[in-house]
């Protein structure tokens, strides 16, 4: 006890730590209370998962399993794409049970649409083999740096935070970035959700494990684990957890949505501005969601792959909000039911915090790696976060420049809005539309209802297909001009060939003429045998040209002969019955 | 006197820059035409034919020439027809009513391969060589490289090719375009219409 009075004492008078500001950021009702109260219970092992073979953006992970195999709790299932410029992760079973299906399934997606999709039917035994897990690394100080990252990357370990980055690539491509500070991402900003925060409650020692196997994977410094001063359970857990570690700091921040974007957290923390289009990478710094250090404790220590994670159950639509530790493929419909079903009030159901979150149309959609929030409630409730979910009217912009105000990317949403309201994407381009984080600020606080941010997600995807439909045509354009200097080197060959056998004739013909006017002055009796010879060869050429001509007319004769016995009556009759047929 | 420097130094600057400018002009010569090369980059590269030129080069050579209006080009539609415009820098022309039916998902060529016949005709037509197949052997198309330009189906004899529009899939889904479902406003004519007779009455 008195260790650890003195850490926080001393935490709090060492750390006169300076923290900066982003610009704008708003105070939406957080609800934290709602689900933060009971511990984290395991939502239990459902009668179906359902296994996206695509958890993230990028490529489709490759299934090595075919139905009808039964598999161990994490036993691969399907390993990430080798080939390159894929992004992908492998996907573990999350328990044990037979393969019942590899077909398409309803994704958590704002499309609904369908994808390839791993069923299992769980036998509810839950049995693991040696042979199918992992060794579990209990002394990775001695293991070197390739190992862990293989590791990382052999448990399918992607970003939790909500983007689902899969965190081998980004350790691999930081380790040569010389990493000086690890950022970790405890600050949860989205309102509702509460899963890191019980997660840093109950699991602080180990989240500071897996933080300190990240260390030592980038060689940084430093280490600082940045939470929202909401909630103060979670940063006394996680200075308790880490009182005797010298490198890790756990910093309290203010209060402010969306304090949690990475490029607005590491303003808070250090003060530095990632710049446009620039990597945290660039200024010493790495980014780490603190379920992530979490997972990464686990496959590094424990040997468990990715195959549950903490999905907050919440809204005024559940009768009892609460945190669980779910496995990855479990429906929402399962999870409404494991937090005591819903009640009349649950209109809608938004995947993720009402401000980044969509809503989902149908509940029976499995949960995946990026899930980190299933939000049951009402359009009322949904209202006062987000208007692009309520049926508000949205009326005209009146230019009142709030939402410029709120901003955390500092880019001016009302000038954006006109400028693809008027289909001038060029000009959002300028105004820096891909700085844009989707954040929502601006819908929440635009009087007049408009979806703005509903806007920037479609130009933005718009300015993507475009590049890529430029993209396509630059090949095309490639492929139609080898196309004509193919036609053209084809035409100029086929010439230069005709040119050279015309020569190599002229010049047989010119030796032969050559030859005769040389014998002619030398010898007449060679002469004379020379035309002899070619009367004798006009002759014989005569005579096969009359005899092809006698067998054409003999053919000819018969061909009529038969023509008017047979054919006019068999032949037509047959072709249009077959016609009829057909 | 004063008159006779003027002039020599007017003439010396003349001859001067002269040589500047003539040994710059075959120095810094541009082959071929930047202009149809800048505008050759906003078609989408079909080779369709459907602007009566035979193809996207020499339509892009009529434009740069100011020979052919910005709005013939169908397959690149509204968006191709802007850009044109904003590079030309001339005034947005209305696209033709029938060509301003863009169809919201590109459409490949698909040979129905139990009719296919391999005669070759439509490997012939393929602008960008997406067809492929040899003589009696049956063809198919490259679906990631065909610019859905229809140029394969007049040739083909058992008329075994068809248009299908790509699949919706997780990768090429797009977000809708929002409706700006706004109220409109009576224009300020008719309020004062209504001020003047209330005044009246």
């Amino acid at each position: 006890m008195i260790t650890v009075n003195s850490t926080n004492h001393s935490n709090e008078k060492v750390t006169p730590r300076k923290l900066g500001t982003f610009h704008g950021g708003v105070h939406p009702p957080f609800h934290k209370d709602d689900s933060n109260k009971p511990v984290i219970n395991f939502a239990g092992i459902p009668k179906r998962l359902v296994l996206p073979l695509r958890q993230q953006l990028g490529s489709d992970a490759e299934p090595c399993v075919s139905v009808g195999d039964s598999v161990y709790k994490g036993q691969l299932i399907a390993h990430l794409n080798h080939h390159e410029g894929a992004l992908s992760a492998n996907i573990h079973a999350p328990t044990s049970g037979i393969i019942a299906a590899i077909t398409k399934h309803a994704l958590p997606h704002p499309s609904g649409l369908q994808a390839q999709c791993i069923i299992i039917e769980p036998d509810g035994k839950d049995e693991s083999s040696s042979e199918h897990s992992f060794k579990p690394i209990t002394d990775y100080a001695t293991f070197s740096q390739n190992d862990l990252l293989e590791r990382i990357q052999q448990a399918g370990i992607v970003g939790l935070g909500g983007a689902a980055f899969p965190t081998a690539v980004k350790l691999a491509g930081s380790k040569n970035a010389k990493i000086k500070t690890l950022i970790i991402n405890g600050a949860e900003c989205e309102p509702y959700i509460t899963c890191d925060d019980r997660l840093m409650r109950e699991k602080s020692a180990e989240i500071i494990l897996g933080i300190k196997i990240v260390l030592r994977l980038i060689n940084a410094e430093e280490c600082l684990i940045g939470i929202e001063d909401n909630k103060p359970e979670a940063i006394e857990a996680m200075r308790l957890a880490s009182a005797n570690e010298f490198d890790i700091e756990v910093v309290s921040i203010p209060t402010i949505y969306p304090s949690g974007g990475e490029k607005q957290l590491i303003k808070i923390l250090t003060r530095k501005e990632v710049p446009s289009g620039g990597l945290p990478s660039e200024l010493g710094l790495l980014s780490q969601n603190v379920a992530t250090a979490y997972s990464i404790y686990q496959a590094v220590m424990e040997g468990q792959p990715l195959i549950s994670r903490i999905i907050t159950v919440t809204g005024n639509g559940i009768l009892h909000p609460q945190n669980f530790e779910v496995l990855i493929g479990t429906s929402f419909a399962h999870l409404a039911e494991q937090a005591g079903g819903t009640n009349k009030m649950a209109d809608h159901l938004i995947m993720g915090g009402p401000m980044m979150g969509f809503a989902l149309e149908d509940d029976n959609i499995p949960i995946i790696k990026a899930t980190n929030c299933a939000l049951f409630t009402s359009s009322t409730a949904l209202r006062e976060s987000n208007p692009a979910f309520s049926s508000q009217a949205i009326m005209p912009c009146i230019r009142c420049g709030k939402c410029m105000d709120v901003c955390p990317a500092n880019l001016l949403p009302q000038q954006l809005y006109w400028h693809i309201r008027a289909k001038d994407l060029e000009k959002a381009k300028e105004h820096n539309l891909k700085d844009c984080i989707d954040c929502g600020c601006c819908n929440y606080v635009c009087p007049s209802h408009i979806p703005l941010v509903d806007y920037y997600r479609f130009a933005k995807v718009e300015l993507r297909e475009q590049k890529i439909a430029q993209e396509k045509a630059d090949i095309s354009r490639q492929r139609h001009e080898f196309l004509l200097y193919r036609k053209e080197r084809d035409k100029r060959e086929r010439d230069e060939k005709r040119a050279a056998h015309k020569a190599q004739l002229q010049a047989k013909k010119a030796a032969i003429a050559k030859k005769k006017a040389d014998t002619g002055e030398n010898a007449d009796s060679d002469k004379s045998d020379i035309s002899n010879s070619d009367t004798t060869k006009a002759d014989a050429i005569k005579a096969a040209v009359a005899r092809a001509k006698e067998k054409k007319i003999a053919r000819e004769t018969q061909a009529d002969e038969s023509l008017g016995k047979k054919s006019p009556r068999i032949k037509p009759t047959k072709n249009t019955g077959t016609n009829d047929e057909i | 006197m004063t008159i006779l420097t003027a002039v020599l130094i007017l003439v010396g600057l003349a001859a001067v820059f002269g040589l500047i400018l003539g040994y710059a002009s075959v120095r810094f010569k541009v082959e071929g035409d930047p202009l149809a090369d800048k505008v050759d980059s906003l078609l989408p590269q079909t080779q369709c034919g459907q602007c009566t030129f035979p193809g996207c080069r020499p339509y892009a050579e009529a434009i740069a020439k100011g020979e052919a209006p910005i709005n013939q080009c169908p397959p690149g539609g509204e968006t191709t027809m802007l850009a044109l415009a904003d590079l030309l820098d001339v005034e947005p022309l209305a696209l033709d009513e029938e060509d301003s039916k863009e169809s919201d998902m590109p459409e490949v060529a698909i040979i129905i391969e139990e009719d296919c016949i391999g005669c070759t005709l439509c490997i012939q037509a393929c602008p960008v060589d997406a067809i492929v197949g040899a003589a009696k052997m049956m063809h198919t198309v490259i679906e990631s490289e065909c610019t859905g330009c229809e140029l394969c189906l007049p040739p083909c004899p058992v008329d075994c090719i068809i248009m299908q529009p790509l699949d919706t899939t997780i990768d090429n889904w797009k977000w809708k375009p929002p409706v700006a479902t706004e109220k409109t406003y009576p224009v300020i004519p008719i309020v004062l219409e209504t001020n003047a007779k209330s005044i009246r009455s």
